[in-house]
């Protein structure tokens, strides 16, 4: 009995075993829990192929049918007593549309927007997982073992950064399919954007993970998503520029993140004049990026340590 | 045999060293419920040893305090040579813990948990694959290694457990209630996994259960744990005899005279009762004290009827100390239902 007991063992060794190299290092464990969620992410296709599909709805119905562009050109104006000719007319609604939204094209200048709702969405669920891993015991599980309090909820920050920037870059490509003006798009505009997006990802995914720190049902996790999705979207100019906006609501659009990585993203990919300076996008960026993660890796030291 | 076997399970632990010491421990939780109240114990290099009682007593809770998810209100504890408040992170370096629940990530396949709490123990991968597959021959998992974890059965699920937890080959192994809901024949095997572990390995093992016989047949020591307070503490020996020891019946045929006094002189004799027709009697060692009780009773005049002897159980310890019964199946289905109910709504 007890020698098969022992083959069955196996090299199982734990008395005098030899040395082993272990990593004790602030880091480790980090990318192993990353990429734990990111396999739940590519190894399911369909769920790529979902998270895109709002945001490409988005752009196909939403960028093709507010044409604000048609609005002046396609109608023809006959106000009594005045006479304007058409070349007239067409000139007054391109400078419109210049000042407005600095492009003439409505729908590459809802692209560039579209690129911070998809990281603005995937983001918000960045919580969710870490509510999950708390009512399956998961989470217990990962406390009990010596892996750093902040890699937990990095971990899920760096995952929820690289799925947004691939879904991000899926619904690039599908916008200029459809359409999005590419004749201003370099390899340093790219680069640009998508490191601006990085920097809104990980500030947004930190942010939600906060707020998900201490939470246990779910319920209240979606209200809280809820309730900020929508006006962080519409509070910013990715829809719409905000300076056409009422003053209180500038306010709010010049202290949203999703505001200067839209905004940075149009500077770079479509050459339009912003409504801040690239250097100051990015220095918001990153100040915010910084910032909450690292409230978030104090907070998950405070919180997730008992 | 089986005396040898208690002896040596019983052998004297003051040479050994405490690898656990536990001091006052308490823990209040917010809304004033004592759900441990100022338990001291230690646990020795080497041994398994075992908290019984039944649901509520307080034995999760102490486990999560000793690993450090809770921090516990007041006392104080000493786990491998460091201290739970001060250390708790070289207590995790050191220690294993296989959660009352199964947590595993369902979406992953039973290697893939395995080798992440490799990586999170800091594990370089290379040795982490061996003691992969050496863990998952042990718990008998290699050949579902590559299925998603979703499709095991509850049995498979605790193995795995098992095996997440042994990966960083943990000096104490902390079991919270390991065999519950199993059938019968895979409680076997983690049993015989556990002793595995302590005999060979030389592991420590802390675990908890409300399966007398569990502790009976597992534990080298108890303690035996009700309303969050240990209310008995020993070696299973140690707490049988503690009710008395053996229990022998003895009818006589003269019903009309009254031994208690006389059998109370028979060598080792602790307690005579008479109940009816018979009396009830207590040794520590039943099975010399019986013949003698005949031969002094026969000597005297006297005709034996029936002679009966019985050996306590731990039931009766319990029984004893905590002034109820374990009602060990009910509690189980109970728990059981809740365990799976909780898995239903979280998938909902
Ligand atoms: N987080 C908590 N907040 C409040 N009360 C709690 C909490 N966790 C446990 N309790 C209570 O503490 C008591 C002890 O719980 P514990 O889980 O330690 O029991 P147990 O001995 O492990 O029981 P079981 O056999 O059912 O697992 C119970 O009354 C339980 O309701
Ligand atoms: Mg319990």
């Amino acid at each position: 009995m007890a020698t098969t007991e022992a083959n069955a063992v196996g090299g199982f060794q734990m008395k005098g075993e030899e040395q082993v190299r272990i990593n004790k290092g602030m880091l480790h464990g980090l990318w192993a829990l990353t990429n734990r969620e990111l396999k739940k992410w590519y190894k399911v296709p369909v769920l790529l192929f979902l998270s895109i599909i709002q945001p490409v709805i988005w752009l196909g119905l939403f960028g093709k049918a507010m044409n604000f562009g048609a609005l002046f050109t396609s109608t023809s104006f006959n106000i009594p007593g005045l006479n304007i000719p058409k070349a007239t007319l067409d000139q007054l609604a391109t400078q419109a549309m210049l000042s407005t939204f600095g492009t003439t094209d409505y729908f590459s200048f809802l692209a560039v927007g579209m690129l911070s709702f998809i990281i603005l969405f995937t983001a918000m669920f960045s919580g969710m997982s870490i509510v999950w891993d708390r009512r399956f015991g998961f989470l217990d599980k990962l406390l009990s073992t010596p892996v750093a309090r902040g890699s937990i909820v990095m971990g899920k920050v760096f995952s929820s950064i690289i799925r947004s920037l691939a879904q991000a870059a899926v619904v690039l490509v599908v916008a200029v399919l459809l359409g999005m003006d590419t004749a201003k798009i370099t390899v340093v505009g790219l680069a640009g954007t998508f490191l601006a997006l990085f920097l809104m990802a990980m500030g947004l995914s930190a942010l939600f993970l906060m707020l998900a720190l201490r939470s246990t049902d779910w319920q209240s996790q979606m209200a809280i998503m809820n309730l900020l999705n929508l006006p962080l979207l519409f509070a910013s100019n990715a829809l719409f520029p905000s300076k056409l906006m009422p003053a209180w609501l500038q306010v709010v659009a010049k202290l949203n993140p999703v505001s200067y990585a839209t905004d940075a993203g149009r500077q770079l990919l479509l050459g339009v004049p912003g409504f801040a300076s690239l250097g100051f996008d990015f220095l918001f960026l990153t100040a915010f990026a910084a910032l909450f993660s690292g409230v978030g890796i104090f907070l998950s030291w405070r919180y997730l340590s008992r | 045999m089986l005396e040898m076997e208690e002896a040596a399970r019983n052998g004297n632990y003051e040479s050994k060293n405490v690898i656990m010491e536990v001091k006052g421990l308490t823990k209040i939780f917010e809304n004033k419920l004592k759900a441990v109240d100022s338990v001291s114990f230690s646990v020795y290099e080497g041994e398994i040893f075992g908290f019984l009682g039944p649901n509520g007593a307080g034995k999760s809770t102490t486990i999560k305090m000793l690993t450090t998810l809770l921090r516990p209100s007041e006392g104080d504890a000493v786990v491998c040579g460091f201290d739970i408040r001060k250390q708790p992170q070289e207590v995790r370096w050191s220690v294993g813990v296989v959660p009352q629940e199964y947590t595993a990530d369902e979406d992953m396949t039973g290697l893939e948990n395995i080798m992440l709490f490799a990586n999170l123990y800091g594990i370089p991968g290379d040795v982490a694959r061996k003691r992969a597959d050496e863990l998952l021959m042990l718990v008998e998992l290699n050949e579902a290694a590559g299925r998603k974890v979703s499709t095991y059965s509850g049995g498979m699920r605790r193995r795995l457990e098992l095996a997440c937890g042994l990966v960083n080959h943990p000096k104490v192994l902390f079991l919270d209630e390991p065999t519950l809901g199993l059938d019968v024949q895979t409680r076997t095997a983690v049993w015989r996994y556990i002793r595995i572990l302590k005999e060979q390995y030389g592991m420590t093992l802390f675990l908890t259960t409300h399966y007398l016989e569990e502790a009976d047949g597992l534990c080298d020591r108890v303690g035996i744990i009700d309303h969050g307070k240990i209310v008995r503490l020993g070696t299973t020996g140690e707490l049988k005899s503690g009710v008395g020891g053996d229990a022998i019946e003895l009818g006589i045929r003269e019903k009309d005279v009254d031994l208690t006094s006389f059998i109370m002189k028979v060598d080792s004799v602790t307690s005579v009762v008479r109940e009816n027709d018979h009396y009830r009697i207590k040794a520590p060692l039943g099975e010399e004290a019986a013949p003698a009780i005949m031969d002094a009773v026969r000597s005297a005049g006297y005709h034996v009827d029936r002679i009966s002897l019985t050996k306590p159980t731990l039931d009766e310890v319990y029984l004893e100390y905590t002034g109820h019964k374990l009602r060990d199946e009910e509690a189980n289905s109970q728990q059981v239902m809740a365990q799976q109910r909780t898995v239903r709504r979280a998938r909902a």
